[in-house]
């Protein structure tokens, strides 16, 4: 199924989407990979305020090229997810909910994506040039300090996503695969 | 004797991370081409169109094809009548790095401790692997090699008794293994014999070579039309979705090894395998 979405991913929003469904994405997210979920979940640990509202959020795993003169963002395809499998948890306990990025999750995400009402969309790995022309704004919003892997806020219009995991665990990694070999003998 | 100022190898270096990170190389693009032809999953179609309109995006706007513009891999092949002048060999290389990377707006993903982490802000150094060669001339290869599919790399020290069915098994676990993570279509460098080291670079090795290659030992050469043929029955297809095309090239080099093991090592690579070369 085709579907169009406008962020910010609510609750019954995410009910709606199913693993294998092409989505594309309109609205704001943010951009986080390792050394920023570290600081966000040590953060949050400690008590204190993270530099994003996490409330129906949605995070995309990226650590973009530099812009370069004129344009908004550089290449910015998605990293692979399964090294935010530590964090993610945390992050979807304090209300985000949508993740953005490729490769497999473990299963305890997958039980946390249950538990919250998650969803994990997969953009197409190394197709960075393609996937910023969907990003239409860009803005450092904290941690310069890690380059790439600062957080950035952007604005996506019908950014393209397959969702891999929906909020009831079914998984197109599993799905499609055997969807594929089945047609296969 | 001929002598060749470090300055011209700087020079090449940063022309060829920026090439090397806009273009995607022919044979690669034929590749995906080729595979996306025979592909009959329909979202592994959609998967394989958008990936060639990337590359296509990326080489006519001269923007890097993916954000991971990797660690900058520098191989040379120096000729023993070479004379280099003016500055330091590695240092003239991290120059071309430091220099490509700023001029072509490609990340620096490059730590300078592997514990305590720290980004050394210029995607140097560079891993530089050296090979002194007969002649006068110098043949610089840069292939930027992203860690997405790096980290899904394995070696394995294998018994002689475990013949080429330990290979055979091997390959298709680490493909198995790595699945949607290296962003599939991968290619697959195999390295077997040598030690534990030499078996590693001759499996980077194989990924600089064309994709299109054969090795020249028809044993190893059917070998490598075999295991591609196994690994796209697995049905992990393009980025994991299912479908036929889990690899589009796999490339095995050998070296003479010990009577008593048989070292194999596969580097994983992705679709946006690149390569460079210019000789001076």
């Amino acid at each position: 199924m085709e579907k169009h979405i406008q962020l910010p991913l609510t609750a019954e929003l995410a009910e709606t989407l199913h693993a294998g469904d092409t989505v594309y994405l309109t609205g704001t997210i943010y951009t986080s990979r390792d050394a920023g979920h570290k600081r966000m979940c040590e953060a949050l640990a400690k008590g204190e305020e993270i530099p994003m509202d996490p409330k129906d959020a949605t995070i995309y795993y990226v650590g973009p090229t530099p812009a370069m003169p004129g344009k908004v963002i550089g290449s910015a395809g998605p990293t692979t997810s399964g090294r935010m499998d530590a964090y993610a948890p945390t992050m979807m306990s304090v209300g985000a909910r949508g993740m953005i990025g490729k490769g497999a999750r473990l299963p305890e995400v997958v039980e946390a994506m249950k538990q919250y009402k998650g969803v994990y969309f997969g953009a197409i790995g190394g197709a960075g040039a393609l996937i910023a022309k969907s990003i239409k704004k860009a803005e450092l919003i904290a941690y310069e300090d890690l380059g790439a892997e600062a957080l950035r806020k952007l604005y996506v219009e019908e950014m393209p996503l397959v969702v891999i995991i929906d909020c009831e665990g079914n998984n197109l990694y599993e799905e499609g695969r055997a969807d594929y070999l089945s047609k296969q003998k | 004797m001929r002598d060749i100022n470090a300055q011209q190898i700087t020079d090449i270096v940063e022309k060829l991370c920026i090439e090397a990170n806009y273009h995607l190389p022919k044979d690669v693009q034929g590749a995906i081409k080729t595979c996306r032809a025979c592909e009959d999953y329909e979202i592994a179609q959609g998967v394989l169109d958008k990936i060639v309109t990337n590359f296509e995006i990326a080489d006519s706007e001269n923007v890097p094809i993916c954000q991971d513009t990797g660690m900058a891999c520098v191989f040379l092949e120096i000729g023993q009548d070479v004379h280099i002048t003016g500055a330091n060999l590695d240092d003239a290389i991290n120059e071309g790095v430091r220099r490509g990377y700023d001029k072509g707006y490609l990340r620096k993903s490059v730590v300078k401790d592997p514990v305590r982490r720290g980004n050394t802000g210029d995607n140097t150094p560079a891993m530089i692997y050296t090979e002194i060669v007969s002649g006068e001339q110098i043949k610089i290869t840069v292939g930027p090699k992203g860690f997405g599919s790096e980290n899904m790399s394995a070696i394995r020290m294998f018994k002689p008794s475990a013949g080429i069915q330990g290979i055979k098994d091997f390959i298709l676990e680490t493909v198995e293994t790595a699945g949607p993570n290296p962003c599939p279509p991968m290619v697959i460098g195999v390295g077997i014999g040598g030690t534990f080291d030499k078996a590693a670079l001759s499996a980077k090795k194989a990924l600089m070579r064309d994709i299109d290659s054969k090795n020249p030992d028809p044993y190893y050469a059917d070998l490598e039309e075999e295991m591609l043929e196994k690994v796209n029955k697995l049905g992990i297809g393009p980025q994991g979705f299912g479908g036929k095309t889990t690899a589009i090239g796999l490339n095995i080099e050998t070296l003479p090894t010990h009577i008593a093991g048989m070292p194999c090592a596969i580097n994983i690579n992705c679709h946006v395998t690149r390569h460079k070369t210019e000789v001076i």
